[in-house]
Formats: C-alpha cells, structure tokens, sequence
C-alpha cells in the first residue's frame, strides 16, 4: 500500500511530485511552503498566516482576487498556515489544470507588484475578523494560547499560537510582506505535488514550463530552537471565560513528527480518548458521568510535540475528581500496559484511517498534500509504507514504555477554564493567566 | 516555451464524466437496496437512510429523533454498547450518524474484507437497538450538557432563534436536539415507540459502494437487512400539510452577548421546498449572490469592507420549505453598517443591480465544471445518491444535472430573485452586545428589536 509517485527537482530547487489517480477526471494541485509561525519572532505573531491571506488577493499579471478565474473553472481552493507549513490548494477539473498552475506560479513570482496598501489593511481587518469568530467569541478559545505560551519559553517558536497576537496583527507593516515573500516564497523553499488524472511526463513538463522561470531563491535562515528544561513540577493554570462547565486541559511535552515513540503515543491517545470503548470515555463519561467529554491527541510537530487531555466536568463534578481519574488511568496504563483487545483495535483503526486518506486525491489531508508533507517533513514522498510500519511496529511494551517515559505528573501544564467569576472551580493551586 | 503572462491558458473542452451506476432493488420486506461499485481503494461503506428526522417530533416532545437516532449505536442485537464499539474499532470501522429535518442517516464505512460485519453491525443498529434504560439516562443527560454548553456558542444560538422566530410551532421550527424541558420529560417507553413506528424496511433505503461487485453488495445487504420486519407504517409527515406560519411581528431580534466580540447575524425568511421546479435556477442564484467566495455579500462584506471572516447565503432545500438565510459574524463596533450591506444586497439581486451575463457565466461554470467533484469517493457517491432516494428525484438527476443548470438565463435567475426573496418578509437575529449595537438599531428602520432571553 502506496502513493505511487515521481519526483523531478527543478533547476530553481522547487520540487514536483506527480501522482496518476485516473478515478474521477479531476487533478489536484498542491503547494507546501516550508514556513509557518514557527519563523516569526516575538512581537510579531501571526504574520505568516496574514500573508497567506494576501496570497488570494492578486499577483503582477492577473490583479483581480485569485479566487475568480478558478472558481469559474469549477475549483474547489483554499490554503491553510501552521506552525511549520503554509500550503495552497485547487481541486480542478482536468481541463483546468494549466491555468491552477498559472496561477500558483504568478503569485510565487510575482506577488509583490500586485501588492496595496488598501488590500494589506482590508485582509489585517478580515484577520482580526477570523480571531473574533474563531478563538475570541468562541468558548473556550484561548485556551490553546495560555497552553502554548506555559509549555515553551518566551523565545521558542511555538510559544505562540499560529493565529497570533491581536495587537502584533495590527502592528504588522506592509513592508515586512516583501521581506518576508522575498525570503520564504521561493521556488527552493517549496514542494508541489500534482495528484489525479494526469500523465506524469506531461504534468512534469507543465510544472516546469510555469515554475521554471522563477528565481531559486535561497534557503530561508534556520529557525533557532533553544532547549526546553524538561519540567521538574508541574504547572497549574487557571484561565476565567465565557463557558458553563469548567474544562481541563492537560498538556505534556512529547516527541516531534515522525521521531521515536510518535507513532507510540498516537496509539496511547487513540487507547485513552477514542471512541466509547476507549479507557477514559467508559470510565469518566460512561461508567462514572464524572465528564460530558473527552479527548486525547498527539499533536506532533516538526520541532516538537505536545500530548494533550482534554475533559469537559459534567454539571456538579470538580476538575480535581478529572484530575484523579485521569491520573489513576494512566498510572493503569504505564503499569500493565494495553491489553491485547485494545492494540488488535488501535492498529486496526490506524490501518484504516490511512486507507480512508487514499480516497481523494486534493485538499487537506488528500493524497497531495500528503506527499508534500513526506516530502517536506523527512525528504521522501515516498514514506507512506513506513509510516503506517510505524504503527504495525508499535507492541504493549512500547506503549506501556511511552506512557510512562512521556506522560509523567510533575511535567503537566495543568489548565482549568472555569466560567467568568468561578476561579474557585479551578484545579487547587492554579495560578490566574490572562489571554486577549 | 515562455509562459505567456499575458493572458490566462483558456480552458478547452470540459472533461466528460461518467457517472457511477446505481443498481436498484428492493427487497421483500420493501427495503430498497442501492449498489455502486467503487474500486479505487479496499474500502466499503454502508449507508442506511430513513426518512424521519426533527420534523417527525410530536409537538410537545422536541428532540424525540435525535435522541433515538443517538440511541442506536448504545448496543444493539447481541451487543452492549462497549462491545459494539470494540467490534467496529476491530474492522477498522468509522460511524457516522447525522439526524436532520427530514432524515436520519447512519454511515458505516470498514475495510472491505469486514464488509459482511459491517453491513450485520448497521442492519443490527437500525433494526435490533436494545434501547436500555441505563443508556438511556445517560445519552439524555449528555444531551441536556450539551444544550447547556450551546448557550455560550453564537451560532448555535442564532441558528435556534432565527429558526423559532421564522417557524414556531411548524415542525421546522426547532432545531434536532430540542428543547431542555422536553429532554427532561422524554422517556424510554417515547423512544421505543418512536423507533418502532418510524424505523420500517418499506420506508428506508440502504446503499451500499466500495469495493466489490453489485452482486456482493446486495447479497450483503440482503443477508443483513432481509429479515427485517415492523408493524409500524413510518410513513414520515407529509410537509405539504403543514400550514406555514405567517412572518413575525417581530422584524428584528436581539439576543444578548455582553462584550461578545462579534455579532452573529441572520437574516432571511421561509424558502422553498426541495421540489421547487425552480431548484435549478434557485443554486444559480444563490451562488452568485451568497454561495461561494466570489460571491456578492462575501466580496461586498469580507473583501470591501473587512468588516468579517465569511458570508453567506443559502436555500435550505427540504422535503417543505426550509429556509433561506444569510449568515455572517461581523465585527460588534460595525454590526449595523454590515446588516445594511447585507441587505442592499439582498434588495438589489432583486432588480436595481440584477444578476450580470458574466456572473451569470461565472456562477454557472462553477456549478458544472465543479460537478466532477462529488464523484471522488464511494462515500460521497452514496450520500449523493441518498439525497435521490430521500427526495424522490428521478434515476437521470446526475446526468440531467449540467444541462440544467446550463438552461438557466439572467432573466430565470432575476425572476426567481424576485419570487423567492422577499424583503418584506425578512426577520433579522443579531445574537450580540446589546450597547454596542442598540443605540444603531434605529438606522435600519425596523422598529425596536425583540429581545430574545430563552432560547
């Protein structure tokens, strides 16, 4: 099992990667830029993501919105920023194909000629916009920044959350656009993956015709990293907010993408948090209707990762009881281990969610998007077979191992979201944080 | 060769599609089956679709479906709920329930090699849920949290107003999870019945796509499905008998969010049903006007004015007239500024600044060279046909699809903008901070709003 696939690397560094999928006469055409809000500096959050809005306002040769010519020519687009990546999109019908690539190639060319002061302040508003409806008007919602902003020093790239400060995206200047296209939008500093019903040699042929022309560009400057200290206790936050139910969030510091015991606590989350059989959701929710929910991720990244719990108190039940319940079950695990019902499940539904990522060729996780990541991520589009290994690899002993390795008590962040008033519902010992 | 930066690369001629083919049955218990081969990857998926959904709710039980839809996956046949779930977990299964106005539909996609399981495991959902008393109490506890934890989410509580103002008592007039004092009064005996008299073979339809042949697949859903039986008719109500209310007195609605950061906005009024002749030139319109990016209100109030993240209108297309709406959050300090936009624009499709050929054209393109799309996957394929089987739309509605939409001229798309919206009509839900945003109400000319405390 296998996303078969050829990879020419341009004169100019760019690298393209082609996939036949000849299903459904559509072609999807993907773009990963290696940068994210890990490359911005403090002070000035958000400003990779703001950029990726004025990628859809128009380049040199056609200045009028990015999203028209193609929509017209019935594609699906859209783009995406994290920490590490920002990536582009069209799902197009193949008769379509040639103008996606013309258009992703004028905009890495030729962005700034087309660049505004009035668009630069029009998308600096409609990003203020996406902040209010997506983390400040939304319960809950800055709990990923007080997390952040406990796990990692001032100085580290993940400090902050992608979306940013409110008043570092209302400081940013037009100017820093240029510097920042001139430095991360270069052909050498992405990967673009053609994924459909396309020939290979000709969509090579294509990807060099539009993208040849651009200049290489050089290798962006290297993030810089400074040691985390491994916690020696724990944290206790408290955090008021416009909410019902108090909510817990408990955060360790864990593996990057790809790197040792990842894959291991992916199937540690999946045993805890997935699905109603799993250990937390049949003893918090079902059995002891201590919680209303429960989740668990390994959310792993391209510095680093962080492993996460997340559970809401049903109404009369206290975050401490959460606490205990949750400790106790991990204890469980780090001691016994998985029984062998639940690693025959937990590879089953991992083998399955990477069969379920074949189905479409584009968009977010589609199969060129998840070429780029091999690609750009461990320099092999071709890491599918070993990633999925990774899992079939994973045996009790090594969950067991990893549980208590990674998920130990003195080095929790511990976050409590309690309603505006109610810092008494907190976790005991939580110290006040304030997010805006 | 140079790439010329002139002008774009022209398109050339249209891919031809060629539309999966759905073989038809029905079983002797009345049970439709529905298969369509789909052999891109080992997967295969299970689709039950029974026509009840929030609407079929007695009037003094909101919430009835949804929580029997939510009943199903708490054990069924031989299996308690743990059980269940750590068989569909062991075939790499994903289940997916969704309870609408006018359909409950489960989704069972697995591994190919489980298909037969998973065909068992729904059939066994649908027709066999034990429907304990245990579960019960807990699913309906879960249920009434989430309600509570809603009354902090804007949408949610705009969507719950705008639908309440727009249809009172009218069977579209709550949204499925229903309301606190009826969950708290619903009782096992109310689902076992509703589930009894609803939930029947001549009624339902299953379809099954993946990766095997249309033999395979409807052998395994006979085997699966073939055994069952009911006593009730679940014929679902007939919404062409329901008397439409007449719009409210109130034209405008506040629903309070002290130094909420935006405001959440509705505005529209009671569309049309699914059966509209004019569904064809109503999707033309609406992606001019509201439906896609490019459209009208989203460059007008995004891309002019910054004043949001996203706007949008739709038709909700129902068995009866669903609504028609525009949604947006806006910015608090310029939520009146962004209703006026709002509806200039809704005014103006009508006539002052009708549709344009070139939106025309655009509009259109995308709607057909866009139609390929839904034919990726199996699971997108069955929901497409779900919507012919639950609609009672005829076996060439995929292949008609195109040519439809292509029929559709300025003056089709101008009159139906005329006919099916209605500015006298319009009912507005400003779900905000009532000080930032009262003292502004005045310039709509609307009266003074209704404010709306329960929800």
């Amino acid at each position: 099992m296998n996303i078969p696939y050829t990879r020419q690397t341009l004169d100019n560094g760019l690298d393209v990667l082609v996939h036949e999928d000849h299903g459904c006469p559509i072609v999807a055409v993907n773009l990963w830029y290696h940068v994210g809000s890990k490359n911005e500096t403090p002070g000035r959050t958000g400003f990779a993501h703001l950029f990726e809005h004025l990628m859809f306002e128009g380049s040199q040769h056609y200045d009028k919105g990015y999203f028209h010519p193609l929509q017209e020519a019935g594609a699906l687009l859209n783009g995406s920023t994290n920490a590490d990546r920002t990536n582009y999109w069209e799902v197009v019908p193949t008769n379509a194909l040639e103008l996606a690539l013309w258009m992703e190639s004028d905009r890495m060319g030729y962005l700034l000629p087309a660049l505004t002061d009035a668009k630069f302040a029009n998308q600096r508003d409609v990003v203020l916009n996406e902040r209010r409806q997506n983390y400040e008007n939304r319960p809950y919602g800055f709990a990923g920044m007080a997390i952040m902003a406990a796990l990692y020093p001032a100085d580290h790239p993940y400090q902050w959350m992608t979306i940013g400060a409110a008043e570092d995206i209302r400081a940013a200047h037009i100017d820093d656009v240029r510097a920042f296209f001139q430095t991360y939008y270069r052909p050498r500093n992405a990967s673009l993956a053609l994924a459909g019903d396309i020939e290979t040699e000709q969509a090579v042929e294509l990807a060099g015709r539009y993208f040849g022309e651009l200049e290489g560009g050089h290798e962006p400057p290297p993030v810089q990293v400074p040691t985390v200290a491994p916690f020696l206790s724990e944290r206790r936050l408290v955090l008021e907010d416009r909410v019902e139910l108090p909510r817990l969030y408990l955060s360790w510091h864990s593996p990057a993408i790809f790197a040792a015991d990842d894959a291991e606590l992916d199937l540690v989350a999946e045993i805890l948090a997935s699905g109603k059989t799993s250990r937390l959701y049949r003893t918090l929710v079902y059995q002891e209707r201590l919680a209303t929910e429960v989740a668990a991720s390994q959310s792993s990244r391209e510095l680093a990762g962080y492993f996460q719990i997340i559970v809401t108190a049903a109404p009369g039940r206290t975050l401490d009881e959460l606490e205990r319940a949750i400790a106790v079950a991990i204890d469980v695990l780090a001691n016994e281990g998985p029984t062998p019902q639940e690693m025959e499940r937990c590879q089953a539904q991992a083998e399955a969610n990477f069969i379920f990522r074949l189905q479409t060729v584009g968009g977010f996780g589609g199969k060129s998007d998840q070429l780029n990541a091999y690609n750009v991520f461990v320099g092999d589009p071709g890491f599918f077979e070993r990633d999925l290994d990774r899992y079939r690899r994973v045996t009790p002993a090594s969950v067991q191992r990893v549980a208590r390795e990674w998920l130990q008590p003195e080095s929790r962040v511990l976050l409590s979201v309690v309603p505006r008033g109610r810092s008494d519902l907190a976790l005991a010992g939580s110290q006040p944080v304030t997010v805006s | 060769m140079r790439v010329d930066r002139a002008r774009l690369p022209a398109l050339g001629a249209d891919p031809s599609l060629r539309f999966p083919e759905i073989q038809r049955r029905t079983l002797s218990n009345g049970l439709r089956v529905w298969t369509i081969e789909h052999h891109a990857v080992p997967l295969v998926s299970f689709l039950a679709l029974v026509p009840v959904g929030a609407s079929a709710d007695p009037l003094e039980r909101p919430g009835l479906a949804a929580i029997t839809s939510d009943m199903l996956d708490e054990g069924c046949g031989d299996l308690d709920a743990m059980a269940l779930h750590d068989t569909l977990g062991r075939i790499g299964g994903h289940l997916d329930s969704e309870i609408g106005s006018d359909a409950t539909i489960l989704t069972l996609s697995s591994l190919g090699r489980f298909a037969d399981r998973a065909s068992a495991l729904l059939a066994d959902m649908v027709m066999h849920p034990r429907l304990e008393a245990p579960d019960f109490q807990r699913v309906r506890e879960l249920r009434l949290n989430r309600l509570i934890q809603l009354r902090d989410l804007a949408p949610a509580l705009a969507d719950r107003a705008f639908a309440r103002l727009l249809y009172r008592d009218h069977p579209y007039g709550h949204t499925p999870l229903g309301t606190e004092e009826s969950l708290q009064a619903v009782t096992l005996a109310d689902v076992r019945a509703f589930h009894g008299g609803m939930f029947t073979p001549s009624q339902a339809t299953v379809i099954a796509a993946g990766d095997a042949t249309h033999d395979a697949l409807a052998a395994s859903v006979e085997a699966a499905f073939g055994r069952w039986s009911t006593t009730g008719d679940g014929k679902p109500p007939d919404p062409s008998l329901w008397p439409l209310p007449e719009p409210p007195e109130e034209r405008i609605a506040l629903v309070n969010r002290p130094a909420a950061a935006q405001s959440e906005l509705r505005i529209g009024h009671i569309g049309v049903p699914r059966h509209t002749p004019d569904y064809h030139a109503l999707l033309v319109l609406n992606i001019v006007l509201g439906g896609q990016f490019v459209s009208r209100i989203n460059m007008n109030l995004r891309e002019d004015k910054g004043y949001t993240y996203g706007a949008r209108t739709s038709f909700d297309f129902r068995r009866g007239p669903g609504p028609f709406a525009l949604s947006a959050s806006v910015q608090s300090d310029v939520t009146i500024d962004a209703v006026s936009e709002a509806l200039n624009e809704l005014h103006a499709i009508r006539g002052d600044r009708p549709v344009t050929a070139e939106e025309l054209q655009t509009g259109r393109a995308a709607l057909t060279r866009g139609y390929p799309r839904n034919f990726e996957t199996a699971e997108q394929i069955s929901r497409g046909a779900a919507q012919l089987a639950l609609y009672d739309l005829p076996d060439d509605y995929f292949s008609t699809f195109v040519p439809r939409i292509l029929a559709v001229d300025e003056k089709t798309v101008t009159n139906a903008a005329e006919r099916y919206i209605d500015p006298a009509r319009f009912v507005t839900v400003i779900v905000g901070d009532r000080e930032k945003v009262s003292p502004e109400i005045a310039r709509l000319n609307m009266g003074a709003p209704a404010e709306l405390t329960s929800i």
